[in-house]
């Protein structure tokens, strides 16, 4: 009697656990096979790999679960534990998952959170095996910069890409311009921005970010484009406010409140622009082929209604794009076989995402120029070659962009990027929410709180 | 010997032991899952959080401890100000309005004859309404151009308000979001207690010549002067965590005019990684919570 009794109790406390606490089913442990201190050469090794295309994006994931099977094919001692998750990184789950122990052994990165990372010692250190994949050797060593702290490697990129300005093609030709002939300058910007916003209530000729940091990181690309810098060479001194950095602002501040043409609302974060873009009523933005892409797939654009072009007058762009860094806990062989994965998937032209047929075939838009790895290095053309050999997107749209980055150089975030994204938030959405803002002032308050930031150290 | 004599007096009979403690463990099991889920998602939380403020952690190695340092860094911070300053103004503003409204709107419910079930339901919606969900169409409502607000005042010959996008409205819009989330729980709480009022007491003064107003003033404020006093620290600990608000809303602009302690908070431990510097902020924000709420339980307890 007593028994059963306690196995009502525990039955009730369970059920009550159960519903107070939810449902949620224990999340799986990756478990990389940790190996002894000297293993055997092509002893088996797992690794647990993220970013896998998600279940609603099939055609994807059916493409990178075949790479896998080939993959395991060739090197049948490594078995790859594939992690899907969409977005396939999240700052609310990074730091969680690392403390959890959850961290796929080979982890997913944008370009913006890996000097971040690095800093805090959260990737590990692959210079001592990086000879073990001699595509990596070819790699443009300004995108392998991205992943560099001094000599040391902590990642491989993915895609790279430069800033360049996207526009609206038929918003374009509504306006009266020539979409074939987009802006070079800011003036041009300006013009076009004006006519595109005269097309009636809604239209918004162009379009900036200001608020939850994007507002800094936006003013970063502006200030790089114009030859500016954030901060000084050396690290330690604010160098934005600078003529570059006044006229970052200065322009933004007429389009907003003299031309009229950013549209009223504003504090805009990035799906705020991309949902713009989309409608078809913002004719500008700052951003890169990967926006197109973004808008086309998630926001109702078409790719044929888009183009991108270079960064009027720049001289440098801020680096965009994503790659894999390493699990600080991941084992040499891990991180060894990790390496020929990368280079399986995303580094050998004609092979994984560089395998154009393939994703020609599967009605996946082929023709973005996302992956400049090698620049001018043979995989480079080969690969360049093949894109436009099996292209189904209007490649012509982004000639300008291709053409202007030749000539542009790629430029790094600043050190405690996100720190002074936050801090020059305030600047931009100052000179867009209100017209007596003083340019000059807010770059002097800026600058004195990212020199605080920076000695801080 | 009188301890003897009053253990005799409380000697139960046989077998009352077993059942006592039969039917406590039946409580008890009942209690512990809230008690594990409390501790795993609650308790546990706050004391890492209390760790984590002393710490620098890049959670790969052992955390190394810094005294003060996470908290030298959030006081020295530009923001650190403004995060209080923006979140005393909305806890005022939210008392202002959030407070005061739903008692007013639960005083005309309870004088009303008629639809009085109706109106309750129409008024309790707002908090069946996921609260993201919530803030994103006041979003819609609240944009410069196309949006609701400024087209209601356009028909009225005013307008348009910058709404979210100055630093002289953006808290205030934050405010409105909140109160018309929370004006269903507020109104219906003030409902009950009015409604526990013995109408005698109207009966009486509005025999004494009263009006609704007098009726207000000498009846039902002072019969629900504890329900009020109550709701008005639970106001104020609910209100000084906003945080939904300026992140879907505003993310903390413009010119940090809605930067919140909370908002802060998520920016050091998510943006920029510095788990510490949250902890800080949190542990901050913890400290003037609890005094709050040891007035507020204080209070709980003299009412009953």
């Amino acid at each position: 009697m007593q028994s059963r009794k306690i196995a009502t109790v525990v039955a009730a406390a369970g059920l009550v656990l159960a519903a107070a606490c939810g449902s949620e089913e224990p999340a799986a442990t990756p478990t990389a096979a940790a190996s002894g201190s000297a293993p055997a050469a092509n002893a088996p090794v797992t690794i647990s790999v993220g970013c896998q295309p998600p279940k609603t994006n099939p055609k994807e994931r059916a493409q990178w679960d075949a790479d896998v099977t080939a993959f395991q094919a060739k090197y049948p001692y490594i078995t790859i534990d594939s992690k899907d998750a969409f977005p396939c990184i999240v700052p609310e789950t990074f730091q969680a998952k690392l403390a959890g122990g959850e961290m796929e052994d080979l982890f997913y990165v944008y370009y913006t959170d890996v000097r971040k990372i690095i800093q805090a010692g959260q990737a590990a250190d692959i210079s001592p095996y990086l000879s073990e994949v001699p595509s990596i050797g070819q790699l443009r060593q300004d995108v392998m910069s991205i992943f560099k702290d001094g000599d040391k490697v902590y990642g491989i990129p993915r895609t790279n890409y430069g800033t360049g300005l996207v526009y609206n093609r038929k918003l374009f030709t509504e306006a009266g311009l020539d979409p074939e002939n987009p802006p070079k300058t800011w003036a041009e910007v300006q013009a076009a921005a004006k006519k595109i916003s005269e097309l009636g209530p809604g239209y918004v000729g162009y379009g900036e970010y200001s608020a939850g940091n994007t507002g800094g990181w936006h003013f970063t690309s502006s200030i790089y484009g114009r030859g500016g810098d954030v901060v000084s060479a050396d690290g330690k001194t604010a160098a934005f406010n600078s003529p570059q950095g006044k006229a970052v602002l200065e322009n933004l501040k007429t389009m907003r409140w003299t031309d009229n043409s950013m549209g009223t609302k504003q504090l805009h974060r990035w799906e705020d622009l991309m949902r713009m873009m989309g409608s078809g009523k913002l004719g500008m933005m700052i951003g890169a082929p990967d926006v197109v892409q973004a808008v086309n797939n998630d926001f109702k654009g078409k790719f044929e209604d888009y183009g991108v072009t270079g960064l009027p007058e720049a001289a440098a762009s801020l680096s965009g794009g994503d790659g894999y860094m390493f699990n600080p806990k991941a084992t040499p062989e891990q991180i060894k076989a990790g390496l020929l994965w990368l280079d399986f998937r995303f580094l050998t032209p004609g092979q994984g995402q560089f395998n154009y047929e393939r994703a020609a075939k599967d009605g996946i838009p082929v023709g973005l120029p996302t992956t400049d790895l090698y620049g001018t290095a043979a995989p480079g053309v080969e690969i360049n070659k093949q894109r436009e050999q099996f292209a189904n997107v209007p490649v012509a749209h982004f000639g300008p962009y291709v053409e202007a980055a030749k000539t542009v150089q790629f430029k790094l975030e600043p050190p405690k990027a996100q720190e002074i994204y936050a801090i020059l938030d305030t600047a931009m959405s100052a000179v867009l929410t209100r017209q007596d803002a003083n340019v000059d002032q807010l770059l002097s308050d800026a600058e004195s709180k990212v020199n605080k930031l920076l000695a801080a150290g | 010997m009188t301890t003897m004599t009053v253990k005799g007096s409380r000697r139960r009979p046989p077998g009352a032991t077993r059942r006592l403690i039969g039917r406590n463990l039946t409580a008890y099991g009942f209690l512990s899952g809230a008690l594990i889920c409390f501790a795993f998602f609650s308790w546990y939380p706050m004391i890492r959080e209390f760790i984590l403020s002393f710490q620098k952690t890049n959670f790969v190695s052992d955390p190394t401890w810094v005294g003060l340092e996470n908290f030298r860094t959030v006081v020295e911070d530009s923001a650190f100000v403004d995060a209080w300053l923006n979140t005393a103004t909305f806890t005022g503003l939210a008392l202002v309005f959030g407070y005061l409204v739903p008692f007013v709107f639960a005083i005309v419910l309870n004088e009303l004859r008629h639809a009085r079930a109706y109106l309750r339901l129409v008024v309790y919606l707002p908090v069946m309404l996921p609260p993201a969900v919530a803030v994103l169409l006041f979003k819609w409502f609240y944009d410069p151009g196309a949006g609701l607000f400024n087209q209601v005042l356009d028909v009225f010959g005013l307008g348009p308000l910058a709404w979210l996008d100055s630093t002289d409205t953006a808290l205030l819009s934050l405010v409105i979001v909140s109160t018309w989330m929370n004006l269903g729980t507020g109104t219906l709480i003030y409902l009950a207690a009015l409604q526990s009022i013995p109408s005698e007491l109207y009966e009486a003064a509005e025999l004494d010549g009263a009006g609704l107003f007098k009726r207000v003033w000498h009846v039902t404020i002072p019969q629900t002067r504890l329900i009020l006093l109550v709701m008005l620290l639970l106001q104020i600990v609910a209100t000084m965590q906003v945080f939904i608000e300026p992140y879907l809303l505003t993310g903390g602009g413009p010119e940090n005019g809605t930067v919140t302690v909370a908002y802060l908070m998520y920016q050091y431990a998510f943006s920029f990684g510095n788990w510490g510097g949250g902890g800080a902020l949190g542990l901050m924000l913890m400290i003037v919570l609890i005094v709050f709420s040891a007035v507020y339980l204080r209070v709980a307890r003299d009412r009953d």
